[in-house]
Order: C-alpha cells, then structure tokens, then sequence
C-alpha cells in the first residue's frame, strides 16, 4: 500500500486562521473560560490543543489547563489490528470532575477514536461537559458522533488519507489529501 | 512488536524485548494510581492462574493485573483441585485450555513445567515461577523498579545477596541484568552458590562487605527455608550474622544505593527490619511495579493481532 498526494487542504496559514477561530468559537459557545480544560488526543492531538490553549491565552489572558489522551487501551480494533500499538501515557494532571473538557484530535473520521476518547475521558472523572474540537472532518461516521468545532469540512472517499501535518511531529504545517494507490 | 507466544523466561529473551515490556509498564502504572483502575482492553480475554506453590503477591499481582485490563482471571488453588486425584499437568492444562483460556498462568515446583505445559496446550502461557529455574517476572519488575529510580540499567552495578542455589529470582535476574548491561555481583555462602557460577558472566564474592563495596543496587534473596536440605549451614542466627542486611553494610554500598528484595521477607534473617523500612528500600514499590509489568505483558501478549504466530 502506498500513499500518494492529490492535493494540499491547508497551508500554514489556513491553519493558523483556522484555530484561530476555532478558539473564538469555544469561547463564546462557553461564555468564556470558566471551567474550561483542553485536552489533545496523542499524537497530534496534542499539539493543536497546545496551540488552542496558547490561543485563548492571547484572546482571554487565561491558560486553559492542557492534558493529553491516550486512547490506545480504549480501541476497539485491537484484536484485529495486524500490528500491535504502543501504549503510551495519559497525562491529565488536573482533576476534571464537573469541568468542560475540549477533547482535541486532529481529524474525525469513523468517530472510533472519538468514541474511545470519550470512554477514556470517563475513566478520569465525571466531566460536566465533553465538546469536540477537530481541524479537519472528513464524514464517514461509522457512530452516532459530532463535532462541536471544526476547521474545515471535507468531502472524501474512502480511497482517500487525510493527513494533518504538524511542526512539532513533522517539521512543517499543513493538511494534505493522500490517495491510496496499490 | 511482541511476537512470541509464551513468556517462559528471561534466558531467550532480547534486550529489545525486555525494553518493550519496562516501556509498556509506564503508561500502566499510570492506571494502578487513578480512582477508576479499569481499563476495557482485555474484554473477553480470560487469564487462568494454575498454582503447584504457594504465593500471595505473584498470584494476587496477575488476578489484578488481568482485572485492570478488562480480562476475566480465574484462580485454581491445587490442593482444592483434581491435582490431588492424581491428574497430570498436561491433563489439567488441556482441560483449561478447551474451556477458553486465552493466558494461563502457571507457577509449579518443577523446572521445566511452563515450557511443557506450553508445548501441549493452545492458551498462552506465563511462568510465574519454575523450580529454581526462572521467575521471569520477578525480574522484569525489578528492571522496571532500578529503571525507574535510576532512569537506565547500564553500567549499574548490581549485587544480588544470598541463597542463589535454590533462587529462580536470582537466575531470571542474573540473565535481564547482563542483557540490559548491568555489572551483576553475587555473594553468600559458598555452599549456596550453583556450580559454575564464573560462567554466567558475574562476579562472586565471598564476603558480603566486598560485594556491597560500591554497589547501586542490593537485591537480597529470601532463605529459601522450605528448600534446604540439612547442612548447607549452620543456624539461621548464623546465617543471618553472617550475610545479613543490615544498616552498617547497606552504607558500604554507594549512597542513596537501592535496597531490593522479592518478598516474603524473613526479617531478622536475610534483610534486617530497618532495611527493609528504611529511606533505600523500594521493597513496597516493588509490589506495585509487579502489578503494572504483568499488565504490560497481559497487554503485549494478548492486546495485539499475534494469535497467527506459529508455535
């Protein structure tokens, strides 16, 4: 299986406006900040939540507490994956109990890892509130799952690969359309 | 990726393959400390612990363990069991096995036993102690342990204290250390050391107080008093006056040296009590650990797509 680019989604600088606004969004969805944490799922996940926090920061000067999600333990592909993941490490310092949690992931797809997100959030607390941020959507849902905030919609068959790629995991920022090709 | 079926000891193991096990324990201590000490991944897995020998942490530790991930865990106790009709292992083992098994968990007074077990029955299987053979498990949790506080085993200097004879700790132990780079010193009485000790690769000394001369890490052995045949020492009293850890030989070691011992301990004998209390000792850590490495074995064992390995 190789993947072969068809075209580039967004630039830099679309994704920059992008959650930009996605962080107006969350706070005037939320009427602020109050009670609010980011939480980025791994990998990259994790460093638009870091982006988003550093966003609302210039915005409202407050620093959403940031946490990071496995959800390895929580897929529901394991026995039939043909390689096994590496479990990696939840990190969520913060109590979460009765608090608005930003889940953040990179694209939503089937909504299976939304699902497992979701599950994997529950373990931690009972939060009063999970939304879900996602900068890029794809359709496709295989669960009955939504985003709260996006950054862009795209239509895609199923041949297709979106690929977020982020500076700090991949050295440049943009989004790409791969095609499968065998 | 994990790749093989049984984890029988650490001998045949890679130092790839034991590093993947200590990664994967990280993130499943991680669990062990939240409220919620559930995690849905071994849904529909079921681990069956079959014990020839007494225990309370390894059998206590994999009954946990399976239940953190969602697996269902069974204990069979032997001497309950049709053991005491007079049926074989691999009868009881092939008996397990066609109700389900996915993970059996065996712990038997006889070297050799996982590995025949092994090779007659479907399930995965675990030694959780063979003999005086291996404890695979044991060491890894004590790899994990010396990691964790010293953030990596090479060039530590590591002496293990007492009763090597008869200890399946020791030997798993000896085999992880060196793989991973370790200085590995042994010491006690010279009628409690194996035959051919030099070629193992480690350094024997006969004096506790040389052995612990600059050591990192001192992991004491229990006396294996249920083992013993007459005459391999004097008394208890002198053996512990003799080879003893106490806190005057624990500072020969280098400061802020850690104190390791398997458990159950004979205090006063092998380990004294303010050892085995005091600011060095991980001995309580050491349980804790042995609960999240066993997760990471259940997980790499049986998370993953590996039931097509041929046997």
């Amino acid at each position: 299986m190789k993947l072969v680019e068809k075209n580039q989604i967004m630039d830099p600088d679309g994704m920059r406006r992008a959650i930009t606004r996605i962080a107006h969004e969350i706070i005037e969805k939320n009427k602020g900040t109050d009670g609010l944490v980011l939480v980025g799922v791994r990998r990259r996940g994790v460093p638009l939540a870091v982006r988003l926090q550093a966003q609302i920061n210039e915005i409202e000067g407050v620093n959403l507490p940031l946490g990071i999600l496995d959800i390895t333990l929580y897929r529901d592909d394991l026995t039939t994956l043909d390689h096994q993941p590496v479990v990696h490490r939840t990190e969520v310092p913060f109590s979460i109990q009765g608090k608005k949690v930003v889940l953040v992931d990179d694209v939503l797809y089937t909504g299976r890892t939304a699902r497992a997100a979701l599950d994997a959030i529950i373990d931690l607390g009972r939060p009063q509130q999970i939304q879900l941020a996602v900068l890029v959507d794809r359709g496709h849902r295989e669960l009955p799952i939504r985003a709260d905030y996006v950054g862009k919609n795209l239509p895609t068959s199923s041949k297709e690969v979106v690929s977020v790629r982020v500076m700090e995991i991949d050295q440049e920022d943009r989004v790409v359309l791969n095609e499968i090709s065998d | 990726m994990w790749k093989r079926k049984d984890l029988l000891g650490i001998k045949e193991l890679s130092a790839d393959e034991i590093n993947q096990i200590l990664d994967q324990a990280v993130p499943m201590k991680d669990i062990i400390k939240r409220d919620i000490k559930k995690v849905p991944t071994l849904r529909g897995k079921s681990v069956i612990n079959l014990f020839y020998e007494p225990s309370t942490r390894t059998r206590t530790s994999f009954e946990l363990a399976g239940k953190y991930l969602s697996a269902d865990t069974v204990n069979i106790a032997v001497s309950t069991s049709s053991v005491v009709k007079g049926e074989t292992l691999i009868d009881t083992g092939k008996t397990i096995d066609v109700m389900g098994a996915d993970v059996v968990v065996i712990r038997h007074q006889a070297s050799g036993a996982p590995h025949l077990l092994a090779k007659h029955i479907k399930a995965k299987v675990i030694n959780a102690g063979d003999g005086a053979h291996e404890h695979p498990t044991q060491a890894l949790l004590d790899l994990f342990t010396i990691k964790e506080a010293k953030g990596s085993i090479e060039g530590l200097t590591v002496t293990i204290l007492g009763d090597i004879l008869h200890s399946r700790v020791a030997r798993s132990n000896i085999w992880g250390l060196k793989k991973l780079g370790a200085k590995v010193r042994v010491a006690g009485p010279s009628t409690l050391m194996p035959p051919g000790l030099g070629d193992w690769g480690v350094e024997v000394y006969h004096r506790v107080e040389d052995a612990l001369e600059g050591a990192d890490v001192v992991n004491v052995l229990r006396l294996q008093l249920e083992r013993q045949q007459k005459g391999l020492f004097p008394t208890i009293r002198e053996y512990a006056r003799q080879w003893g850890l106490n806190s005057r030989r624990v500072s020969l070691a280098k400061p802020g040296a850690m104190v390791l011992h398997p458990g159950p301990m004979n205090r006063g004998v092998e380990i004294s009590p303010e050892v085995a209390d005091g600011l060095q000792s991980v001995i309580t850590e050491q349980v804790t650990n042995g609960v999240a490495v066993r997760m990471a074995i259940l997980y790499l064992m049986t998370g993953g797509g590996v039931s097509d390995v041929p046997r």
